[in-house]
């Protein structure tokens, strides 16, 4: 599986650190083409990072990452947007364009990228709205969206060039349960349908595990577990089973990284 | 002992301030850098250049017409008290002219627009960044420099010198109202006397070519600060405050040095 | 959000505002010439003394304008000052035989350069050196004269 021809990304040894504190120390992670690939972790552990290293806007002190044998780093700025125009990535927040309405936010990739006329325009996005379920909602402005809605939007604009792939930040986090359940619905949707390749970001294990075909659990900078979802909710490793099981101490600790608590509180500043 | 230490910690705070200082100094060029390399491809989407010239000149029009009018009226009342004692209120004309046309429309429009339209575009562009609609933007293959930053950067810098011509020709008109109408200099002396001294290649043409020069200084500083801005509320409104600062001190510097070149014979 | 055709049409007026008020500096406050310096000629005179002259001056006829001062240079063989003007190209009828004299607006006001035209038939062209010149009168030294002339004749 490790270098064959359905392998869509491939991380190798990869390092990052920002300012001076190491993020990532050496992970090696293979998104198979087609496949929901779930990178799951404790919070801090660089998962966004990741995300924008794979997208190209970070750039990694050692390692590659190659999207269809392409090392996105070493790409020239041109071949690099083209590449982009491939893949999709869905903020934490939605990220929307605040100025312009929800039917131009999805409208604004097509505008950008292609020479399309207005009319069809207009049908694909009304098309996109409809598949998150917002057609409704098109002349609203991002402010008056709640969180959930802002994200559905930003979904249906992520898949309005039909890119490649989606990368996922925190696709579930700060939902509630029916929109989570709608969130959930939409990407096994798009994943079977459309036959694109997902990456998932995530803390949620329940849901995680629920559509992802893949799981890598990132801890301190490395991989220390991957696997099936069935696989790592079996397994003996304590990182997995203080994840899965969400034990509040374990080989992650609960505390960040602090001199003791008695040395702290004895210390006099002068 | 601590005195040492005070002052190896004055120093290490010296030298990081310094250290940073050539930092955004560094980085503020390459951005230009990379606004004047994207420069033409942006040309051909007037459309974006058109909203933000509503944008930034637009919006700051009532604000430059009525300064330009109370400029121009206050200068007539403080020169007329100064020319009558010379007997030589006839050259009030000339006086309000050269004034506006030379220095104050140039400067003075500057000032305003640094406040009113250089602080919003730094705000708009931190919050943009602070948002992440800057990087969604770069992950959907848009550049934001070409897309965001250069519709601004060609508005602003077409807009400000408009701007100051306005100012100036608001400001004689200002002048002629309180001068002719309130205070009796006599109309055609007004005009003529101004006429003879003011010089369209000379000071007019000068005057312009400041207000160019300020233009691209402020509409610069604006937008790096907006661009460089810590992606929170505070460091957004902290760089909103440095770019009407930054602004007002540069354009005033540059108008010194300017002034010097020009009209320093 | 406003609409883009309001948009485009107040971009518009914004940019007939400019113009406008260009035009009110081009025509109104400077008075700019259309016909241009560009066809102007030059003209040099030499004078033994321009106290206060500068360059940019005006150069007058009968009170007209019809031209500026373009420099001012010292000629150490004669220890006088050259001045070169140009006038503007449709003032071209100007006798080769006028003088030209520093004089003064007002008591104190500016210098400025008068020419009275003579009476030869050949006009100055481009080059031309007019060769009759008065100085500039010097209010200190006429007040002296005056006093000195007063103190000889008791």
């Amino acid at each position: 599986m490790k270098t064959s021809s359905d392998t869509l990304i491939q991380v190798t040894d990869l390092h990052f650190a920002r300012s001076g504190r190491p993020i990532f120390a050496g992970i090696d992670i293979n998104v198979r083409r087609g496949a929901i690939t779930a990178i799951m972790g404790p919070s801090g552990t660089g998962k966004t990072t990741l995300l924008k290293l794979i997208g190209g806007q970070l750039h990694p002190a050692k390692g590659s990452i190659l999207i269809d044998g392409e090392n996105v780093h070493r790409l020239s700025r041109r071949r690099l947007y083209r590449l982009r125009r491939r893949m999709s990535l869905l903020f934490q927040s939605g990220a929307l364009l605040t100025d312009i309405s929800v039917f131009d936010n999805v409208a604004f990739p097509l505008r950008e990228h292609t020479d399309l006329p207005e009319s069809l325009i207009r049908d694909l996005v009304l098309t996109k709205l409809e598949a998150v379920g917002l057609r409704g909602a098109a002349k609203l402005m991002p402010a008056e969206l709640s969180g959930g809605m802002a994200r559905r939007v930003a979904l249906a604009r992520a898949i309005a060039l039909d890119p490649e792939f989606i990368m996922y930040d925190e696709p579930f986090a700060g939902q509630d349960p029916i929109s989570m359940g709608v969130v959930l619905e939409l990407i096994r949707k798009l994943n079977k349908s459309l036959g694109l390749t997902s990456i998932i970001v995530s803390h949620d294990i329940k849901e995680t595990s629920a559509i992802a075909d893949y799981i890598y659990l990132l801890a301190d900078g490395k991989v220390v577990e991957e696997g099936a979802p069935a696989e790592l909710t079996a397994s003996a490793s304590p990182w997995s089973k203080q994840f899965m099981q969400g034990l509040p101490d374990g080989p992650v600790p609960f505390h960040y990284p602090a001199p003791s608590l008695e040395e702290d509180l004895l210390h006099v500043t002068n | 002992m601590s005195l040492i230490k005070q002052l190896s910690a004055l120093m290490q705070h010296l030298g990081q301030g310094g250290l940073n200082f050539f930092q955004r100094l560094g980085r503020g060029h390459l951005l230009l850098l990379q606004l004047l390399t994207g420069l033409l491809p942006s040309l051909l989407r007037p459309r974006l250049i058109i909203y933000q010239i509503y944008m930034v000149g637009v919006l700051s029009l009532i604000i430059i017409i009525v300064s330009g009018l109370f400029v121009g009226m206050v200068l007539a009342l403080q020169g007329y008290n100064t020319l009558v004692d010379f007997g030589a209120e006839e050259s009030l004309g000339t006086v309000v002219a050269l004034t506006l046309v030379r220095e104050l429309g140039p400067v003075v429009a500057a000032l305003l627009f640094a406040g009113r339209a250089g602080s919003a575009l730094t705000a708009e562009i931190g919050l943009m960044k602070a948002t992440e609609q800057l990087s969604a933007m770069e992950m959907m293959a848009v550049d934001p420099i070409r897309r965001v930053l250069l519709p601004r950067f060609i508005a602003g810098f077409i807009s400000l010198p408009m701007l100051a011509v306005i100012f100036s020709a608001m400001g004689v008109l200002g002048g002629y109202f309180i001068g002719v109408g309130l205070l009796g200099v006599d109309e055609g002396a007004y005009w003529s006397q101004m006429q003879g001294k003011v010089e369209f290649g000379h000071d007019i043409v000068n005057g312009i070519i400041k207000s160019v020069a300020f233009a691209f200084v402020a509409v610069w500083i604006a937008i790096f600060e907006g661009y460089d801005a810590q992606p929170t509320s505070e460091g957004v409104s902290r760089a909103t405050t440095r770019t009407v600062v930054h602004t007002s001190l540069a354009v005033l510097g540059l108008d010194f040095i300017l002034t010097a070149l020009m009209f320093g014979d | 959000m406003v609409n883009s055709r309001t948009i485009e049409v107040w971009v518009g007026i914004f940019i007939t505002i400019a113009a406008m008020a260009l035009f009110i500096l081009a025509m109104r406050v400077s008075n700019l010439s259309l016909s241009g310096e560009a066809d102007g000629f030059q003209v040099t005179a030499s004078f033994n003394n321009i106290s206060g002259l500068k360059v940019r001056s005006a150069v007058t006829i009968a009170g007209v304008r019809i031209g500026r001062v373009t420099a001012i240079d010292y000629d150490p063989q004669d220890f006088s000052a050259l001045v070169t003007m140009e006038i503007e190209g449709r003032y071209d009828q100007l006798p080769s035989d006028s003088s030209a004299s520093v004089l003064t607006a007002g008591l104190l006001g500016e210098k400025y350069i008068g020419i009275q035209p003579g009476g030869a038939d050949e006009n100055l062209v481009q080059g031309s050196k007019i060769t009759l010149t008065q100085s500039a009168i010097v209010l200190e030294q006429l007040i002296s004269q005056f006093i000195f002339s007063k103190g000889s004749a008791q």
